[in-house]
């Protein structure tokens, strides 16, 4: 008998227009001192199971049929089952640790509270087990530490403490959504290597809930795989991931980018009947194509900027050195890679070269022209026209208020004044082709297209002023994966056929490793080194390069 | 052309908010009441049989007729008469609709006002948008009704005594604005601050879109959900600052009376026992205003889901 035993489960979201079925007769056995992954992209059902087993699922969704026996005892035959097991056998550790914790309360009060709810002990003993757990999580000074307040840990302690909260009351079973998804690389590795040491030392049965397969590879002892309720396969990692069964699995599997080689393009399995070469680049007839010499485009030099805060205090005692003399240039058609974890300023630098912002020091050249210092509205124009951007969230980026048509009109219309509304249209159906979307598209409103398609919008609307270079901040970080490799794909495409020059912004490695020739290493608003792809990858000569490296979540450590 | 009708038509079945609408029995009451005084108001000509306003058509042997279901009440003066023989029924009518206008335009001084000023303060910032910022807590710290008060004198030095009359109504309507005017401020920079944040403004500026062209064609659509929310809730409050200035008697003059001139003018009856010729107007401003403020309330829940 398994120690988690969900038969059947099925979910139901009761919408105004339809019954959206999130889990559809699922059934998963979990065992002691097993870690379960549970992937699948967004809207595959994945966290509803995690949420079902706690019952924590929202209005208007509701359990429709099965059952979820956990050692022996049915969680949904009786109201008070799940009370006593939620907290006492059953442990949750959430996405955020910013928000999963209370905010005006010590941890250790949080800590005193959860394990006095939960077990019989007075104060002074509950205080004891919270600092004993405090540093089994690895939280160094834990008796210090105990009275501080969750805004005095960094991201990856605030999980920890997450953690131990978690753990607060012997659960023997530990449910993690997506617990390092808001973390940086470096404290993801962590994380997870916390969690696997905790499932060996208490004989857990951990569930983990991921999108990321780098991390289901190396940490998970078997992986089910769901998509849009259903679930897909099942079974030991190392065989989902090296020899999946299901055309599903094939195509999320083919669709993460490898981490140890590049490869040229991504193969999507739903297209695999058409030719390689599917982009029909339309806007190449009218595309001024410029043919690609040897020379610098976009030169940056000791590029600085600081963020005061001279809100209270007048001296820039409180500014942030966000990005502190980084210098690198970019070749005509080359696509230049800048990677970071968060805070290391490669959106500032992103935002400094389409000037959104001004630098505090040094200079962005393009063309051989300095254009931090242009005032002249109709002189930033000539480079406005030539410098676009795609930006990391796809909704947020779109007016919703307007018709995609009226969206990419915009740009057309404000660099060609005299082009006739007949014209216009042309041009759009062109550019909505090219990237891969149909005429209709043009009359419809953004909330009616997927996270994917927006981008697909986004990127037609930065070509439609013919951009030499194309500032890319993070353009596939909010899309599911199989998504991801249709979007890259296309940039591959775009640039290859329209000679553009790309600046590839990214905090995700692989990513990285497939679309750039160049790459350079920011930390801390300071550049680490600048190589060649290959080379960087082979051979890094900067330490915290290395770092990165062995930290990143390799899919491809499955097979050794 | 008929196509797209149809797919607006659509569109707005389709919408969220339809939806809740047709969910809530206040809002569709109020709606349906706000309808009837509207169209009442509006075509008061094709409504009533009388003109209150017309000498000629009034009989001094009506005067002080009560209300039809009473005793000496006449079927043809269903809520009775006045003083001077008017139909009540018509009279509130018709000074409902100086009422409304009033009411609206106000509004729309004031959201012009406010969301010209607290969309630019909010998109500009810097030191300008300190100082329109400050004006409006300078104006909030004054009463409206005060403010009122005080246009009104300034208003009455100004202009000779034979154009008063005349000019009232829109030294009304520029009062109540004026008073009203920081709300719309605040909301329109609130929300201006937020969207400027937001990618597709970052998006229009790398375009090289104008400064102008972002703030009107990009921000302005995506803030005038909370805007006409506090829309909506200040036309009451403008309706009934109207009525109570029309009542103190600094309002539209009597000769084009409104809801509140009306209850004025019946208050000194109120005591002889011709109690009908204030009621009635003060039930139906009550009315009006209620029926505002639960369409206002619907309003805020289905439009801001962050007060939810």
């Amino acid at each position: 008998m398994s120690f988690l035993k969900i038969n059947n489960l099925s979910v139901n979201y009761e919408m105004r227009r339809e019954t959206v079925y999130a889990a559809k007769k699922v059934n998963i056995n979990v065992e002691k001192g097993e870690i379960l992954g549970l992937v699948g992209e967004s809207g595959s059902g994945k966290s509803t199971v995690g949420n079902a087993i706690i019952n924590l699922i929202d209005e208007p969704g509701k359990v429709s049929g099965g059952s979820i026996i956990l050692d022996g005892t049915n969680i949904y035959e009786n109201p008070e089952n799940i009370l006593k097991l939620r907290g006492n056998k059953i442990g949750l550790i959430f996405q955020d640790p910013q928000t999963s914790l209370n905010p005006i309360l010590t941890i250790g009060e949080q800590l005193i509270e959860t394990i006095q709810t939960h077990l019989k002990l007075n104060k002074e003993e509950a205080k004891n087990k919270a600092i004993n757990l405090l540093k089994e999580v690895g939280i160094k000074d834990a008796d210090v530490r105990f009275d501080n307040y969750p805004h005095q840990f960094s991201g990856g302690m605030r999980q920890r403490v997450v953690i131990s909260l978690a753990l607060c009351c012997e659960p023997e079973l530990l449910i993690a959504d997506e617990p390092t998804t808001a973390l940086d690389v470096s404290i993801q590795s962590q994380i997870l290597d916390l969690i696997k040491r905790l499932t060996k030392e208490r004989n857990l049965a951990v569930i983990l809930i991921t999108h990321d397969m780098g991390v289901i590879s190396e940490t998970t002892n078997r992986v089910a795989v769901m998509k849009n309720g259903d679930l897909v396969e099942i079974g030991p990692t190392k065989e989902i991931l090296t020899n999946p069964k299901e055309i599903y699995t094939k195509a999320l599997v083919s669709s993460v980018p490898p981490t140890n080689k590049k490869i040229n393009r991504f193969k999507i399995i739903e297209k695999e009947n058409k030719t390689q070469s599917e982009t029909n680049i339309k806007i190449l007839n009218r595309w001024t194509k410029k043919e690609i010499i040897d020379q610098d485009l976009v030169e940056v030099k000791n590029l600085s900027k600081t963020f005061d805060d001279n809100f209270f205090t007048e001296s820039s005692k409180n500014s942030v050195m966000a990005v502190d003399g980084v210098s690198f240039s970019i070749k005509e058609g080359e696509s230049f890679g800048l990677v970071g974890e968060s805070g290391s300023g490669k959106s500032t630098i992103a935002k400094m070269i389409v000037n959104l912002y001004s630098p505090s020091a040094g200079d962005i050249n393009f063309d051989n022209v300095c254009i931090t210092n242009i005032t002249n509205n109709k002189e930033m124009m000539k480079f406005r026209k030539q410098i676009q951007m795609i930006f990391q969230d796809p909704y947020s980026s779109l007016n919703g208020r307007l018709k995609v048509k009226d969206i990419i009109t915009e740009p057309i219309k404000l660099h060609n004044p005299s082009i006739s509304s007949q014209e216009i249209d042309n041009y759009i159906y062109d550019l909505l082709e090219s990237v891969e979307l149909t005429q209709q598209s043009a009359e419809r409103y953004p909330h009616e297209f997927s996270g994917g398609q927006r981008q697909r919008i986004s990127i037609a609307r930065a070509l439609a002023t013919q951009p030499r270079l194309l500032v890319c901040d993070e353009p596939t970080s909010a899309l599911d994966v199989s998504i991801q490799a249709q979007i890259l794909n296309l940039l591959k495409d775009l640039q290859e056929q329209l000679n553009l020059t790309i600046l590839f912004i990214s905090h995700d490695l692989p990513v990285v490793r497939q679309m750039c020739d160049r790459i350079a290493v920011l930390k801390n608003g300071k550049l680490c080194e600048i190589s060649k792809t290959e080379e960087l990858f082979k051979n890094p000569s900067h330490d915290y390069t290395k770092e990165l490296l062995t930290l990143m979540p390799k899919i491809e450590s499955i097979y050794n | 052309m008929d196509n797209k009708k149809l797919t607006l038509i659509s569109r707005i079945k389709d919408s969220d908010i339809y939806f809740s609408f047709i969910k809530s029995p206040t809002a569709i009451l109020s709606t349906v009441i706000l309808v009837i005084i509207f169209f009442c108001s509006f075509f008061v000509e094709l409504v009533t049989p009388y003109n209150p306003f017309d000498p000629s058509s009034l009989s001094l042997m009506d005067a002080f007729t009560p209300p039809s279901w009473t005793e000496n009440g006449l079927s043809k003066f269903i809520l009775g008469t006045d003083g001077q023989g008017r139909d009540m029924l018509s009279t509130i009518l018709y000074g409902s609709r100086i009422s409304l206008i009033v009411g609206f335009s106000a509004v729309i001084f004031a959201l012009v006002l406010g969301v010209g000023l607290g969309l630019s303060a909010g998109y500009f910032g810097g030191k300008y948008e300190m100082i329109v910022m400050r004006l409006t807590d300078v104006q909030l710290t004054v009463p409206s009704i005060l403010m009122a008060l005080l246009v009104d004198g300034i208003a009455r030095g100004i202009i000779s005594r034979e154009m008063h009359d005349e000019m009232a109504i829109y030294v009304l309507i520029f009062a109540i604005g004026i008073s009203e005017w920081p709300q719309f401020a605040r909301v329109s920079r609130a929300a201006t601050l937020v969207e400027k944040n937001k990618d597709y403004v970052s998006a229009s500026t790398i375009i090289g879109v104008s400064n102008i062209i972002i703030m009107f064609k990009h921000i302005l659509p995506n803030i005038m959900r909370p805007v006409l929310v506090i829309g909506t809730i200040g036309l009451a409050l403008a309706i009934i600052a109207e009525a109570t200035l029309s009542f103190l008697g600094v309002g539209v003059p009597p000769t084009t009376p409104s809801l509140g001139t009306l209850i004025r003018l019946g208050n000194d009856f109120l005591f002889s026992g011709e109690w009908w010729i204030t009621f009635f107007p003060a039930i139906f401003l009550v009315l009006l205003a209620f029926s505002i403020n639960l369409l206002g309330d619907w309003m805020r829940d289905t439009l801001n889901p962050k007060l939810n």
